[in-house]
């Protein structure tokens, strides 16, 4: 699914420079679900967004999907991003003045996909995320776990290879919390790839991998058995 | 791009983002809305009053100059210093023919005489005059019709008089045309009644009758008292007046240095002192409307620059979910363009209402202060498409700073 060999990455900070991914081997196969843990400024974030096109690595290799990424036009670059990712975000980014089923729309919109399947294909992942009410109010006027379970869903609308989700619990209460990662785990249930990035713990044990980062570098890489997420909601 | 266009999505889009955003909205269509229809009415009222301007004095007769003889101050060829003055018919002949960008050159002859009606008497000033005259310095005409040019063939014996002159000779309400009244002796039939205008060009006439009839009853042979020479729109009228002068000091013996020997009067030179007053008042106009739409369109900015940032976040996010800055800045640019647009037109009309009403209150009657007030077509597109022009530009500053740094950077919150 995912090949990442030697990967750098230096932020500058003024006149000296902060490396912060410094040689990461990774890979991910299709069906994992990954969890990226490690101290705050570890680099997870960094890590996420460079797999998720948002930034681009100073060196090394990265493949997604036999699909060698390096430097892409950002017009590729937004054509991949809308056909191979879906990004959920632990701040939601739902566009406030658009409704939930505009908002689950939105990347069918730059599919080019006509108005009518899209809001069908909306609405079906929104039944998904067990949304369908909702479908015509605005953000403001959902809960932090409705708003979460919109983005997944609009995460998923595109029907992407893997899921990116940075810390994707991380506004949450535990007991939303858990209800979101049993959809999540659901999702990997159906074959989806998922990598998110965690910090918490209970969290990273309902996946099936986790991986540790240290100083930029990874310093634990384990297969867990993964706790279901049913058994507390 | 035109399939784009003429998307439901593409409106939907812009429809959302403005509506949402309605505060945004609002204050952007005002500062456009207000400049336009301050450039409109501004424009259209300076337009007027300079319409009223040029009816005042009739567009024909600016360009022209009054010449009439006086008193030699220099000695010359044997002739004595003081020596008196007299332009004649032939001088106005050479001058038409000699002098380089003349329209035309129109004598006349005025005295001042005693006529009476019946046992009414009095002293008013009579000229001999053309036909040309009412073109030049537009007659108000009550009754009947100005001197014409059968009148200068056939010498008839007929008065244009005044209204003033009316009122001394004959009683209240009585008719005037075909009447006869009696200047110096000689009967004349009056054919025309006008009544004096608020401006008047050189001395005023209280009657005036056929050119050649006047020379030949009263005895003028050549000589006239003045005469008025109009150039042709694009010479300059003071050079006109300075040929015109040497060539009468050169044939009528005078010394070419002599300041005192011709009076005269320049119509176009003092008129060119108020239209400079006017183009001044368009200049300003121009400058406070423009002025007007750039203060507009920078508080637009301004607004726009607030949103910035949380627009730049809205544009990270649809960059993540597959947006190419290409589809994100035509976006951008059809928002910014449609609002301009839109609050142009409101102000197009509403500035037409403006100017309604201006011809409503000050427009109306032949004394009005603004005359037709009204802006051009071009112009009015011309203040479009800056607007249009400078609210796209300013829109697409966030668009610009969100699409030019990796998404993540647009995306980053704080
Ligand atoms: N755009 C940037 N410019 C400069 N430094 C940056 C930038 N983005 C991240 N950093 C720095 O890089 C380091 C890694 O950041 P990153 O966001 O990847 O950490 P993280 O592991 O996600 O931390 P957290 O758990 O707090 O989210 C941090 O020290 C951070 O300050
Ligand atoms: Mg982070």
């Amino acid at each position: 699914m995912l090949k990442i060999h030697q990967l750098h990455k230096s932020y500058a900070i003024g006149d000296s420079s902060l490396h912060v991914l410094k040689g990461i081997d990774l890979e991910v196969e299709s069906g994992e679900m990954v969890a990226i843990m490690g101290s705050s400024g570890s680099g997870k974030s960094t890590l996420l967004n460079i797999i998720g096109m948002l930034d681009e690595a100073d060196s090394g290799e990265y493949i997604l999907d036999e699909l060698p990424i390096k430097n892409l036009t950002e017009k590729k670059a937004a054509v991949y991003r809308n056909k191979f990712l879906g990004f959920i975000f632990q701040s939601f980014n739902l566009i406030n003045y658009k409704n939930a089923l505009e908002n689950v729309a939105l990347p069918l919109y730059y599919q080019g996909m006509k108005r009518k399947e899209r809001q069908k294909k909306a609405l079906f992942h929104l039944e998904k995320v067990g949304l369908a009410n909702w479908a015509e109010h605005l953000p403001k006027e959902l809960s932090g776990g409705q708003k979460q379970r919109v983005a997944i869903a609009r995460a998923l609308a595109a029907n992407p290879k893997l899921l990116l989700a940075d810390e994707p619990t991380g506004a949450l209460d535990t007991k939303t919390s858990y209800d979101i990662m049993n959809f999540i785990q659901s999702l990997n249930d159906e074959g989806k790839t998922i990598l998110m990035v965690t910090h918490e713990e209970d969290i990273a044990n309902m996946c099936k991998r986790i991986v540790r980062l240290r100083d930029g570098v990874i310093m634990e890489d384990k297969k867990v058995n993964q706790v279901r997420a049913e058994q507390y909601v | 791009m035109l399939r784009f266009l003429l998307d439901r999505d593409t409106w939907q889009e812009v429809f959302d983002s403005l509506s949402k955003n309605k505060l945004r909205s609002i204050l952007t269509m005002v500062g456009v809305w207000w400049g336009i229809l301050l450039l409109i009415g501004l424009l259209g009222s300076a337009r007027g009053l300079e319409n009223s301007f040029n009816r005042l004095f009739g567009s024909f007769a600016t360009n022209s100059v009054f010449v009439w003889g006086q008193n030699t101050g220099k000695p010359f060829k044997g002739f004595q210093e003081g020596r008196r003055v007299v332009l004649s018919l032939t001088d106005a002949k050479k001058i038409e023919e000699n002098v380089e960008g003349i329209e035309f050159v129109l004598p006349r002859s005025q005295q001042g005489k005693a006529v009476t009606r019946n046992f009414l008497s009095g002293r008013f000033q009579t000229a001999g005059d053309y036909p040309l005259l009412d073109e030049l310095q537009k007659k108000k005409l009550i009754h009947g019709r100005f001197i014409n040019q059968s009148d200068i063939d056939n010498r008839k014996k007929v008065a244009v008089i005044s209204k003033g002159t009316y009122e001394q000779l004959f009683k209240k309400d009585e008719e005037v045309i075909d009447q006869y009244i009696e200047i110096d002796d000689i009967n004349f039939k009056v054919v025309g009644l006008f009544e004096n205008g608020n401006v008047n060009m050189g001395p005023s006439t209280d009657i005036h009758v056929p050119f050649t009839t006047f020379q030949q009853v009263y005895n003028r042979g050549d000589q006239i008292g003045w005469m008025m020479i109009t150039g042709k729109p694009e010479f300059d009228i003071k050079q006109i007046e300075e040929d015109a002068k040497l060539l009468l000091k050169n044939i009528n013996n005078i010394h070419p240095e002599d300041r005192r020997a011709f009076g005269s009067f320049n119509l176009g030179k003092e008129f060119a002192k108020m239209t400079g007053f006017l183009t001044g008042m368009q200049f300003l106009t121009w400058f406070v409307g423009i002025a007007t739409l750039f203060a507009g369109v920078f508080a637009i900015g301004n607004i726009l620059l607030i949103t910035v940032k949380e627009r730049t976040k809205e544009i990270g996010l649809r960059r993540a979910l597959g947006a190419t800055p290409f589809e994100i800045k035509r976006q951008i640019v059809i928002e910014a363009v449609f609002i301009t647009l839109l609050a142009g037109l409101f102000g197009i009309i509403t500035g037409g209402w403006i100017l309604i009403a201006l011809d409503h209150f000050f427009g109306q009657g032949d004394d009005a202060a603004i005359v037709n007030a009204s802006v051009s077509i071009a112009v009015v597109f011309v203040a479009m498409v800056i607007l249009i022009v400078l609210g796209t530009l300013i829109g697409l500053i966030p668009a610009f700073k969100a699409t030019s740094v990796k998404p993540i950077e647009a995306l980053r919150e704080e």
